[in-house]
C-alpha cells in the first residue's frame, strides 16, 4: 500500500477492483464504511456480485482478466472528459516527456519485438534526450511524441463500447463507474484503488496494477490522504517477507540479487544504481552502494572488508528465472534434490498442482516446518498413491505458532507491529527463528570440517547472544543497523556524533565504506537509541487523518502515506486544505505533518526543490513506463484460455509470455470461464483454518458456484455434487447454484462462469478437492505470478462420489 | 499507560448502572468481560490470518491460553475482528496441532517420531550433500559463451515466508544466500 487501512475512510470514492475486502480483509470494511458514511462512494468491479459488491454503490461486472480493458477505457474516459487533475499531471507525471523517434505500436505488438524469444528490447522505449542528457519535455504537453499525447492515442481505442464489449459490463454501469471514480480528479477531492489477486494474477498482471497507477496519476491520487494504489495483503507478513527478500530476484530492502554478469560488487552497483543528470531529481536508489555495502556487513560483519568487495562473491549470482512455477518445473524433471518450505503449501497452493504433487515425489528430502499436517507434508500417501512408491525422506518439523514467539509482522500498510509471546510453544514445537538458527548453526559446523566453497558459510556472522533460542532484539537491532566505528556525521546545520555500536538513526545515515551496518535499509529506524519503535501503542492522532505515527512504525523512517510531496503544489501548498498531509512552513523552513518524502524544500525552490517521485531517476511518476517485459503502456490482451477474441488488436495473448503445453482455446471442450477465490472463513492453502473446529462449523467442505441459468441448462441442482474439468485436470465439489454469479457476454454470446475457492485439500479436519487442479502454470511477464483467475473449463453433473 | 477505552468505559458503565438502580454496583456478572478476563495474565498480539495487521489481546493462566479477543485500543481494528482472528484461540488450543518432530522414511507409508537433534543433525547432512554435490561455482553463458563465477546451489530450493515473523524472514534470506541457494521464493510469487 502507498497508503494503509484507516486513511480509506479518507476517500470520496473507492475502486475495488479485482479484490473483495468485505469478504477477505473484512474489518477493511470499517474504514471504506467510514469513508461512505461521509459521503463517499464504494465501487465493486468483480467478475462475481461479491460481499463487497453488496455494499456498494456501483457494481460493475466484469469477465475475468480483462481488467486493462477496464482501466483503459476509464483513462480514456479521464481524458476525454478533462476530468484529469492538470497540474498534477504536467508537474509531477513523465506526461511531458519526449520519447525517441523509435517508439511505435502497431496491431497489439510495441517496437523492438522479437519474436523468436517473446521479448522486446526495451531501449528502444526511452526518452529523447538533450544535449545534456536530460529527457526532452513539452510543458504544454502538445507535442505528439510527448507521453501526454501518446496516452491519449493510445487509449483513445479504449472507447466505452469497445470496452464493455470486452469486458461484459453492462454500459450504463461503466458508465456510473467511470463518471464516479473521474470525478475525484480535482484538487480536493480524493480516490483510492484496491486490489488483489484479482489484478496480479494474469499473465500481464504487471500491466494491470500499472493501469491502477496510471488513472491515479492522471486524477492526482498518489501521495494524498484517501489516495493510492493500494495491494490488499493475503498474508499477515507477506508484506515483511517481500520486504525482506524472499524472491529469486531480490535482497532485503528490494535491491536486486545479483546476476551472473555482475561479476563484482563493482560491476553490481554499476548496474543496478540508476543516475541522473538533473539536480532536481532525489533519485533516492542513487543511495544503492550504501544500502549494498551496509547488508553485506550485516552479513559478513568483520570478514566483509574493502579490501574484499565486502564478501560480495560469496552471494549466489542468478542466471536466469527460479520464480514459483519455473522451481516446480524444474522438481518436476528431477533437477533438486532437496526441498524445504516453511509454512508454505506448494501441493495446494500452486497451480497446476497434481504436477506438483507428482514432482515432489521426485525429491530425496523434503522439510516441512509447520503447525500441522498439510497436503504437502503428506504428498506421500495421498489418495490414489502408494506410499512404496515414493522415496522422498520427509522431515514434519512442528512450528511455534504466532502467540508462542515474539517478534515483528509488517501489514498491508507497511507498519510493523510487535508481537508477544503469550505461552510456551505446544509440545515439542519450536519457533522458526529457533529452526533457522540451528539450521545455520550446524551447516556452519559441518563446514568448519570442509566441504565445497565452504566460506560462504564459515565466515557467515551469526551472533545472536548465547541462550537455547537466538535472542530476537539482537536480530532486530541488526536489521535497523549500527555503526561499527566512531563517526561524525555533519548533516546540513547539525552535527552528529555517533559511537560504534550506536543504532544508526535512520537511513540517511548508512555508508558505502563499511562504517555501517544494516540487515534492510528500508527498516533503519525501526529500533534505535529510543528502543524498539515497533512496539510502540500510542494513539495520538495530530493530524486527524488517522496516521497515528506512534502506533508501531511504518517502513520507510515512519512515513505513513508514500510519495506525500505529490499531495501539495510545487511551492508546497496542499492540493487539499481540508485532508493536509504534509504542509511547507516556509517561515520555519520544514515541513509539518507526516514524515515528508525527504527533507528538501518544495519542487519550486530553486537550489534545493525536488520532485515527488523519489524512487524514479527522473523523479515523475511514469504514465509511460521504461523497464517492463511487455510494453511501456498496458494493453489489453486475452488470458491465455479465453472464450474470446481480441477485439483491440490481432495479438490475442500477451506476446512477452511463453504458453505452456497443457493449455487450450477449445471451448467446446471446455466452454466455461473458470476463476478462483477465497473467502473469509477459510485462509490460503487451507492448513491454519481447516483443522479449526469453529471454521469447518462454518464453512466444512469444498464447493464450486454457478449461475441459474448453468443450473438449468445442466440440470444440476442446489448441493448437487458436480465434477469440474480443465485440460490440467479435474476435481469433484458441491455445487451452490446462486443469483450473485451471471453469465458474461461476450461478443454476443452469452459465457458461463465457474467459481472456486481454493482453500481445500485432503490434509486436516475439513478436506475437499483443491481447485488448484484445475488451474493454469503460466505467469505474468513480468513477476511470473500464475493466470489463476482466468481459465476455461467444463462442469457436469456427478462425479464419482455423487 | 493511560486510563483505556475498555477501562474508562467499564467505569463509565458502572457509574450509569448505579445511578439507574439506585443500588451499590456489583463486580460484573458471571459472563461480563472483567470476570472472564479476572486474575489472568495478558499480552497484545496481532492476528496472523490477512495482513489488516488487527491486534488482539491474549490471556493467559498458569501458562495456558485461556482466551483470546480483539483488541479494543487497537486503532485498526478498534476491537473486532472476523471469523478467522476469532477462532485464533484454536489455533493455540488445537488437538490436531504438530507436537513432535515427524520422519517418513523413504517408501514407508507411516511417519515416525524423533528427536529434534537427530532430525537436525540429518537435514543439516542432507543440506550439506546436495550443497557439495550441486553447487555450481562458474558456468558458461550460451549467450555470450563466456564463463562466469556464479557461486550457487542448484539441487535446493527454499520455499515461505509470509507467516514468518521480519526477524525470522532476515534470518532466513540471510541462509539462505549464505547456502548459495538462488532457489527462494515465497506465497508473494502465487
Amino acid at each position: 500500500m502507498t497508503n494503509h487501512w484507516i486513511d480509506l475512510r479518507n476517500a470520496d470514492a473507492i475502486l475495488a477492483i479485482g479484490c473483495n475486502p468485505a469478504e477477505n480483509h473484512p474489518i477493511s470494511m470499517k474504514w471504506i464504511e467510514a469513508a461512505m458514511d461521509q459521503g463517499g462512494k464504494l465501487i465493486a468491479v468483480d467478475p462475481r456480485f461479491t460481499r463487497t459488491a453488496s455494499k456498494a454503490d456501483h457494481y460493475a461486472q466484469i469477465r475475468p482478466g480483462t481488467d486493462i480493458a477496464f482501466l483503459g477505457g476509464m483513462i480514456n474516459y479521464a481524458l476525454q472528459n478533462n476530468m484529469v487533475h492538470e497540474e498534477y499531471v504536467r508537474e509531477y507525471t513523465n506526461a511531458t516527456f519526449i520519447v525517441n523517434d523509435k517508439y511505435d505500436f502497431n496491431e497489439g505488438i510495441f517496437c523492438a519485438f522479437d519474436d523468436q524469444e517473446k521479448t522486446y528490447d526495451a531501449k528502444a522505449w526511452a526518452y529523447a534526450v538533450d544535449g545534456a542528457g536530460n529527457p526532452k519535455r513539452d510543458h504544454s504537453m502538445k507535442d505528439p511524441r510527448c507521453v501526454y499525447q501518446l496516452l491519449k492515442k493510445h487509449y483513445s481505442r479504449y472507447t466505452v463500447d469497445m470496452v464493455c464489449n470486452i469486458t461484459g459490463t453492462k454500459k450504463e454501469d461503466y458508465l456510473a463507474v467511470a463518471k464516479t471514480y473521474c470525478s475525484t480528479g480535482r484538487a480536493d477531492k480524493a480516490g483510492t484503488i484496491l486490489y488483489a489477486m484479482g489484478i496480479t494474477q494474469s499473465t500481464h498482471g504487471s500491466q494491470n496494477v500499472r493501469a491502477t497507477a496510471m488513472l491515479q496519476m492522471l486524477l492526482g491520487n498518489i501521495g494524498i490522504a484517501g489516495g493510492g494504489v493500494n495491494a490488499l495483503r493475503g498474508e499477515s507478513n507477506v508484506q515483511g517477507s517481500t520486504d525482506y527478500g524472499l524472491l529469486f530476484h531480490l535482497l532485503p530492502g528490494y535491491l536486486k540479487s545479483p546476476e551472473f554478469d555482475n561479476v563484482d560488487l563493482k560491476a553490481y552497483l554499476e548496474k543496478w544504481t540508476p543516475k541522473t543528470k538533473d539536480a532536481k531529481s532525489a533519485n533516492w536508489w542513487g543511495n544503492t552502494p550504501k544500502y549494498t555495502v551496509s547488508l553485506l556487513k550485516a552479513w559478513y560483519g568483520d570478514n566483509a572488508t574493502k579490501e574484499n568487495n565486502f564478501c560480495y562473491d560469496y552471494l549466489p549470482k542468478r542466471s536466469g528465472n527460479y520464480s514459483f512455477v519455473k522451481l516446480m518445473e524444474k522438481m518436476g524433471k528431477g533437477e533438486l534434490q532437496g526441498l524445504v518450505c516453511m509454512g508454505q503449501n506448494p501441493a495446494v497452493g500452486g497451480p497446476d498442482s497434481l504436477k506438483t504433487r507428482e514432482a515432489l515425489g521426485k525429491l530425496d528430502w523434503l522439510v516441512t516446518v509447520d503447525l500441522w499436517e498439510t497436503e504437502t507434508s503428506i504428498f506421500w500417501k495421498r489418495p490414489g498413491v502408494n506410499p512404496k512408491d515414493i522415496k522422498t525422506e520427509v522431515f514434519m518439523l512442528p512450528a511455534a505458532s504466532s502467540v508462542e514467539k515474539e517478534g515483528s509482522i509488517s501489514n498491508s500498510g507497511r507498519w510493523a507491529q510487535w508481537r508477544y509471546k503469550a505461552a510456551e510453544p505446544v509440545g515439542d514445537a519450536k519457533s522458526d527463528l529457533w529452526i533457522i538458527d540451528q539450521f545455520a548453526k550446524r551447516m556452519k559446523k559441518a563446514y568448519e570440517k570442509g566441504g565445497v566453497f565452504p566460506e560462504p558459510i564459515t565466515k557467515l556472522a551469526w551472533n545472536y547472544g548465547q541462550g537455547e533460542e537466538p535472542e530476537v532484539h539482537m536480530v532486530a537491532k541488526e536489521i535497523n543497523g549500527y555503526f561499527t566505528k566512531d563517526m561524525t556525521i555533519v548533516d546540513k546545520d547539525k552535527t552528529l556524533e555517533f559511537k560504534a555500536g550506536d543504532q544508526v538513526p535512520m537511513f540517511k545515515y548508512l555508508q558505502d565504506d563499511g562504517s555501517t551496518v544494516s540487515g534492510n535499509w528500508i527498516y533503519c529506524g525501526s529500533y534505535t537509541k529510543d528502543g524498539n519503535l515497533m512496539a510502540r501503542r500510542d494513539l495520538a492522532d495530530p493530524t486527524g487523518l488517522g496516521m497515528y505515527p506512534k502506533w508501531s512504525w511504518a517502513w520507510p523512517v515512519n512515513r505513513r502515506i508514500i510519495y506525500n510531496r505529490a499531495s501539495v503544489n510545487p511551492d508546497g501548498v496542499p492540493f487539499n486544505p481540508k485532508r493536509v498531509v504534509i504542509t511547507w512552513d516556509a517561515l520555519e523552513k520544514k515541513w509539518k505533518g507526516d514524515v515528508p518524502d525527504g527533507p528538501w524544500p518544495p519542487m519550486n525552490d530553486a537550489k534545493e526543490g525536488k520532485y515527488p517521485f523519489i524512487m524514479l531517476a527522473e523523479g515523475h511518476g511514469r504514465l509511460y513506463a521504461l523497464d517492463m517485459k511487455d510494453g511501456p503502456f498496458p494493453e489489453h490482451y486475452e488470458p491465455i484460455e479465453s472464450p474470446a477474441k481480441n477485439l483491440l488488436s490481432k495479438t490475442q495473448t500477451n506476446p512477452a509470455v511463453k504458453v505452456p503445453a497443457n493449455m487450450t482455446s477449445d471451448t467446446a471442450k471446455f466452454p466455461y470461464v473458470g476463476t478462483t477465490y477465497r473467502m473469509t472463513e477459510h485462509w490460503q492453502a487451507g492448513a491454519m483454518t481447516r483443522s479449526l473446529p469453529w471454521l469447518v462449523e462454518l464453512v466444512p467442505t469444498m464447493f464450486v458456484e454457478i449461475s441459474q441459468t448453468l443450473a438449468r441448462a445442466k440440470g444440476i441442482n442446489n448441493g448437487d455434487m458436480v465434477k469440474v474439468t480443465s485440460e490440467r485436470g479435474s476435481i469433484e465439489a458441491k455445487a451452490l447454484v446462486t443469483s450473485r454469479l451471471k453469465p458474461f457476454n461476450v461478443q454476443g454470446k452469452e459465457v458461463e462462469q465457474v467459481g472456486l475457492p481454493w482453500h481445500f485439500g485432503y490434509a486436516g479436519l475439513a478436506t475437499g478437492d483443491s481447485g488448484n487442479v484445475l488451474t493454469p502454470s503460466v505467469g505474468c511477464a513480468n513477476t511470473s505470478i500464475p493466470e489463476f483467475k482466468a481459465f476455461l473449463c467444463n462442469i457436469e453433473k456427478g462425479g464419482k462420489r455423487a | 499507560m493511560a486510563v483505556s477505552r475498555r477501562e474508562f468505559l467499564q467505569g463509565g458503565a458502572a457509574a450509569a448502572a448505579l445511578i439507574l438502580s439506585g443500588k451499590k454496583a456489583e463486580a460484573g456478572g458471571a459472563d461480563s468481560s472483567q470476570m472472564r478476563t479476572k486474575g489472568l495474565k495478558s499480552s497484545t498480539t496481532i492476528c496472523p490470518f490477512c495482513a489488516v495487521g488487527c491486534g488482539l489481546v491474549v490471556h493467559t493462566k498458569n501458562g495456558k491460553i485461556v482466551n483470546i479477543e480483539g483488541d479494543t485500543q487497537h486503532p485498526i481494528n478498534q476491537g473486532a475482528l472476523c471469523s478467522k482472528g476469532s477462532a485464533l484461540f484454536q489455533v493455540a488450543n488445537n488437538e490436531r496441532r504438530l507436537q513432535k518432530v515427524m520422519y517418513r522414511a523413504p517408501g514407508s507409508d507411516k511417519f515416525e517420531e524423533k528427536s529434534w537433534d537427530w532430525a537436525l543433525e540429518r537435514i543439516a547432512q542432507k543440506m550439506k550433500d546436495t550443497r557439495d554435490k550441486s553447487f555450481k561455482a562458474k558456468e558458461i553463458n550460451k549467450k555470450d559463451n563466456k564463463e562466469y563465477v556464479v557461486n550457487r546451489t542448484e539441487g535446493m530450493a527454499f520455499l515461505g515466508g509470509a507467516g514468518l515473523d521480519n526477524e525470522e524472514c532476515y534470518l532466513w534470506s540471510k541462509f539462505a544466500r549464505s547456502m548459495g541457494v538462488a532457489n527462494l521464493e515465497h506465497q508473494a510469487r502465487i
